[in-house]
């Protein structure tokens, strides 16, 4: 949590760009100019409604205030994310869009899997990505060098990404339908698992250069993520790093997390990764389709309706 | 960080919605699961709510034990982290039910 490792809020950019600033930026294809930026009001707010008053026990009046009462909140402190995070979550369901929040140790290897991950889908599905890093944009720009449009995010002192930042750089990237997300979280195994984005899954990568027992030293994150990829396994002949043991790490903290042992460099366990992401784009897909057709049906049955009349 | 700002949202909202102009206490409900470090929220809401609304209100936590579904014994039982094994049988087929809560529960106002 950023409780523990106190970083800031403020100094977000998206694509070098200031949220009411005017500026120059780099659009998803890497073309820059500078344009005026409106903040567009169509966020929902959340609001806190019942309230009750008493009077503190034998409290006397400070000089200059009125009389004390107590007003019951009762709200989650993350309930601001989590409200644009379901926003988020409805927009990418309507467009059948699958999206994924990858969030890992500094220097486990997310943008090379990323940009593995992009090259062998060519041609199969189309792939977006949202970039998170304190600072540069050096990896959104090795993105768009495979050919897929990115849009970085600058958290600043920030730690994590948070679901107002992932909402407004949906808003620069023209997802099409029916299409992949790919979110790049700010390395960092704490804050991003409390931080839900508008995510299908987080999939966190372990590599295997790191310690084994990473899942139990940073449990919320294991227990927050769907699927591990166990990364760089082409190493392990060179490493003591025990296979079994980070696995059953894993599990004692998520009973249900699913493992798939991958390596960037030499393509080892992709397919079985390419294979899982299929299997929730064509379900994101399906989905979709579900709710147009129910729609379809509800508006046939309103004209039915309004042609008895 | 990010926390304390969002209880100082929190309250800020509150504070339109039901015009009051000064808080003078809070009081936070902190799940033992929910990885929040009292001694840094703590801290951090010092830091985060001085020049506000709330600068100087005390705050209170109210810590919400841990507890867990243990899967072989079929029953909840008190859980200390999030991968413990569970006290009766040392299993670690654990589900955290509680104890992950952050909420701001209350203010007293004026």
């Amino acid at each position: 949590m950023c409780t523990t490792c106190g970083c800031g809020a403020g100094e977000v950019k998206i694509d070098g760009e200031n949220a009411d600033h005017e500026h120059e930026h780099v659009h998803a294809d890497g073309t820059r100019h500078s344009h005026d930026h409106a903040h567009e009001g169509d966020h929902g707010h959340e609001h806190s409604h019942t309230h009750e008053h008493r009077y503190a026990p034998a409290h006397s009046h400070a000089p200059g205030m009125g009389a004390r009462r107590m007003v019951q909140i009762e709200q989650d402190i993350l309930a601001k994310n989590n409200a644009y995070a379901k926003q988020n979550r409805e927009r990418l369901a309507e467009r059948g869009i699958f999206t994924l929040n990858l969030v890992s140790s500094p220097g486990s290897g997310k943008t090379t899997l990323l940009c593995k991950t992009i090259e062998m889908l060519r041609g199969k599905a189309s792939v977006s990505v949202i970039e998170g890093d304190q600072q540069t944009s050096q990896d959104a720009e090795r993105i768009r060098a495979t050919g897929a449009p990115a849009i970085q995010i600058n958290t600043g002192k920030g730690c994590h990404l948070d679901a107002h930042m992932v909402g407004h750089a949906m808003e620069k990237l023209d997802l099409p339908e029916d299409s992949l997300l790919m979110v790049e979280n700010v390395g960092n195994l704490v804050c991003p698992a409390a931080f839900d984005l508008g995510e299908a899954h987080k999939v966190v990568i372990l590599s295997v250069t790191e310690g084994e027992d990473k899942p139990i030293k940073y449990p919320d994150m294991f227990r927050a993520a769907t699927l591990m990829l166990l990364n760089k396994c082409d190493l392990l002949p060179y490493l003591s790093f025990k296979v079994d043991a980070a696995i059953e790490f894993a599990r004692r903290v998520n009973p249900d997390i699913q493992v798939i042992q991958v390596s960037a460099t030499t393509g080892q366990g992709m397919d079985e990764w390419l294979a899982w992401i299929e299997v929730g784009a064509r379900d994101t897909a399906a989905k979709k389709l579900a709710t147009v057709d129910a729609l379809k049906r509800r508006v046939a049955e309103l004209e039915a309706q309004l042609g008895a009349r | 960080m990010a926390l304390a700002e969002g209880v100082l949202q929190l309250i800020e909202d509150a504070a339109r919605e039901q015009d009051f102009a000064r808080v003078s206490a809070v009081w936070l409900e902190i799940g033992q699961l929910s990885g929040v470090e009292v001694e840094a929220m703590k801290f951090c809401f010092d830091a985060v709510t001085r020049d506000s609304i709330a600068a100087g209100a005390t705050l209170e936590i109210i810590a919400v034990p841990g507890t867990g579904w243990c899967m072989a014994c079929a029953r909840t039982v008190p859980m200390a982290e999030v991968f413990g094994a569970c006290p009766q049988c040392g299993g670690y087929q654990m589900q955290v039910t509680g104890g992950t809560e952050m909420r701001v529960k209350e203010l007293e106002v004026a």
